[in-house]
């Protein structure tokens, strides 16, 4: 797994790539995370275009995502596979992190 | 397609979950499946794999999981098994959002994703025995990605 970040005026995006699961949860959360503790914006985007896998311990790394956000700014998804999409649908993550 | 059937037996370790997916899968393609259902595969095997990795083992590396796949005609029958500490209440497992793990980490979404990918699933399981994990589906029948 790979996070790449790019700033859009105030939008932070980071692009997820290759396959999230139980075993490269840990380290994509911390590369979030490390991104986010040192990065200036009103916006977080998540570009799933990249990510060619990805199962529910995805949900458990976005959530936990959420909850440290603790709402201070938006979070958006975007371009989503037709699985991941429905896994998102299924766990209604799109309630918290709409898809755009 | 004839009937065809697999068995596939390794250390349960999180290292091992791509190749579980990828192999079940590969095994599934002569069944000419589309591209969503073999992303629906991939994504249930990983979820049954991962409970029994982090579940029935808790992450020790102790232990071993075991898939046999069989396919017939359109259909496809998966059993993810393991001899881990087993669950003592499957179907409250089973509710979305329930987790024996880590709440700030972990979507409790495991079992809802496999049923929402495959057509059939069942689980048995007994405490300090292990978990047993059956799913079906059947593939090939929608429209062929050209």
């Amino acid at each position: 797994m790979n996070v790449l970040a790019k700033k859009d005026k105030g939008d932070l995006i980071l692009s997820l790539i290759g396959e999230l699961d139980d075993h490269t949860s840990a380290e994509t959360r911390a590369r979030i995370d490390e991104i986010l503790d040192n990065a200036v914006y009103d916006s977080l985007i998540f570009d799933m275009t990249k990510l060619s896998f990805m199962d529910s311990t995805g949900i458990g790394v976005l959530i936990g995502r959420y909850k440290k956000n603790k709402g201070k700014h938006k979070i958006f998804i975007a371009n989503p596979s037709k699985n991941v999409d429905m896994i998102f649908q299924i766990s209604g993550l799109y309630n918290v992190m709409p898809k755009i | 397609m004839c009937e065809n059937k697999m068995t596939l037996s390794f250390l349960a370790v999180s290292e091992n979950e791509s190749f579980a997916r990828s192999t079940v899968a590969a095994f599934c393609l002569g069944l000419n499946p589309t591209i969503e259902e073999i992303g629906d595969i991939k994504t249930a095997v990983s979820e049954a794999v991962t409970n029994s990795i982090v579940h029935g083992y808790g992450n020790s590396g102790k232990g071993y999981v075991a898939i046999t796949v069989s396919v017939n005609d359109e259909t496809v029958n998966i059993q993810v098994a393991d001899e881990g500490k087993g669950i003592d209440d499957v179907s409250k497992a089973m509710q979305p959002f329930f987790t024996s793990g880590d709440i700030e980490e972990r979507s409790g979404m495991g079992f809802t994703v496999m049923q929402a990918m495959m057509d059939e699933i069942s689980v048995t399981s007994k405490p300090n025995s292990g978990t047993t994990v059956f799913m079906k589906k059947e593939i090939g029948l929608g429209e062929r990605d050209a």
